[in-house]
């Protein structure tokens, strides 16, 4: 059995964890728990802190693995060991909170340090109503022309479906200028 | 029993904080990444700080802030060489050259110096000796650390910033493809335009730093405010040794990476 991976991180709540839900064909396994401080627990209940795993079986013979990083920056331990040997990576970032993009920004540029691999950025949570539109967080995320910044609800399957594909395609480019 | 500890969990500031408040006195020892330094406190307030083993001298201190000519400082070098701080700025002061506030001021700067380079100091290790003073012939001051700790907590917030934002010094950086922006119009400072020189993408950012003498903070803030102004971006430096290469594929092939990648295309489009 061939397997690859796919890693899909983000700050503090961004959506990753509901991202891999959304096309996992296991329930995630995910490390979720309980918030201990205020702040956090005003944006939500529990939260990732080792990993959160999600699996799509492809044929008999591949498949594709996700991963979840955590979100808190007391867990960037695990960022390194899980970029190791990633086909590609996601980074969310959640539309609705200003506050997060630079740590975004932060993080986007250290899996980049970590390994030269195809990525994109998710512009999470598109369907509230305080979403910022995406142009200008490309702006606000320093984010060049070339990168793929693409509009996204991670409870949707759909447009899960649509980031996965378009990183695939960019592994797909960037093999083929490899060749060149 | 000696206070002890490492930087991750009690920062400079809060060091600072606590022989201030308990009216300390003795030698706060930090080993840093790269230094030691040595900061002594009499009743809570700073009296002398030294980083790294050799002692800078006052000679050199004064020269360095422009109170002494580069022949005066010549002339102490010949013929005072053998005479301690003490000795040598009751000199200056029986000569006219200086007044005890002048050489008081400067040293009390160049120890300020000091401090604020231990706030970049996130790694290492501390000790506090109690008791531990400088030797007798040494000029100790009587700072207080209040300004200094507010000045601290100030530069660490910076720092945690400059840090999210520059989160490693190993990367390069290059110019940004903006046909539009001419670099001789933009207002830089003597320090940016130094930063500026080295910029390429086979130099690291911590490369830079070492060239142009500059601390972790001076040379986040300045790429900081290349990057945000758009002069500059992030690169991975060139000729760079690669990151250990882990398998991405469980394959060699070209061909079959490029078939597994359309499977992946293919399933994920039939989900």
């Amino acid at each position: 059995m061939q397997t690859v991976k796919m890693v899909v991180t983000g700050p503090f709540s961004a959506g990753k964890t509901e991202f891999i839900r959304s096309v996992s064909e296991i329930d995630v396994v995910s490390t979720e728990r309980k918030i201990s401080t205020a702040a956090e627990k005003a944006v939500k209940e529990a939260t990732t802190v080792a990993m959160d795993f999600g699996r799509i079986t492809v044929d008999d013979d591949l498949v594709l693995y996700l991963f979840g990083t955590p979100g808190q920056k007391r867990f960037d331990f695990m960022w390194e060991i899980l970029s190791e040997g990633m086909l590609g990576f996601i980074v969310m970032v959640d539309s609705t909170r200003p506050e997060t993009f630079r740590e975004a920004r932060s993080i986007l540029e250290t899996f980049r340090a970590y390994a030269p691999t195809p990525y994109v950025v998710a512009a999470n949570k598109q369907d509230k109503k305080d979403a910022w539109d995406p142009e200008d967080m490309r702006h606000v995320l320093r984010l060049d022309s070339k990168v793929k910044f693409l509009p996204c609800i991670a409870t949707e399957k759909s447009s899960v479906k649509s980031i996965l594909l378009e990183l695939l395609y960019s592994i797909l480019a960037e093999m083929e200028r490899g060749e060149k | 029993m000696a206070l002890r500890g490492n930087l991750r969990d009690f920062t400079i500031t809060q060091l600072l904080n606590l022989i201030n408040l308990a009216r300390k006195t003795g030698t706060l020892v930090v080993d840093g990444p790269s230094d030691t330094a040595h900061l002594a406190f009499r009743d809570g307030k700073l009296a002398y700080a030294q980083i790294g083993k050799t002692v800078t001298g006052l000679a050199v201190i004064l020269h360095n802030a422009n109170k002494l000519s580069s022949g005066q400082y010549k002339a102490i070098q010949q013929r005072a060489s053998n005479i301690s701080d003490k000795e040598l700025g009751l000199l200056l002061i029986n000569a006219g050259y200086l007044t005890k506030e002048d050489i008081l001021t400067q040293l009390q700067l160049y120890f300020a110096g000091i401090v604020h380079r231990l706030f970049t100091w996130v790694e290492g290790s501390f000790h506090f000796e109690n008791e531990m003073l400088p030797p007798d012939d040494r000029i100790s001051v009587r700072l207080d650390l209040e300004n200094l700790i507010i000045e601290g907590s100030r530069q660490l917030r910076e720092w945690e910033q400059l840090q999210d934002e520059i989160p490693s010094l190993d990367m390069a950086l290059k110019f940004t493809d903006r046909p539009g922006v001419n670099l001789r119009n933009v207002n830089l400072s003597v320090e940016e335009w130094r930063v500026v020189s080295y910029i390429n993408p086979k130099n690291t950012i911590k490369q830079i730093a070492n060239a142009t003498k500059m601390n972790d903070l001076e040379i986040r803030r300045i790429v900081y405010g290349l990057l945000q102004a758009g002069l500059v971006e992030i690169c991975r430096p060139e000729g760079a040794s690669p990151a250990p290469q882990v398998r991405v594929f469980p394959t060699e092939d070209r061909d079959e990476q490029k078939s597994l990648v359309n499977r992946l295309i293919s399933r994920i489009r039939s989900l």
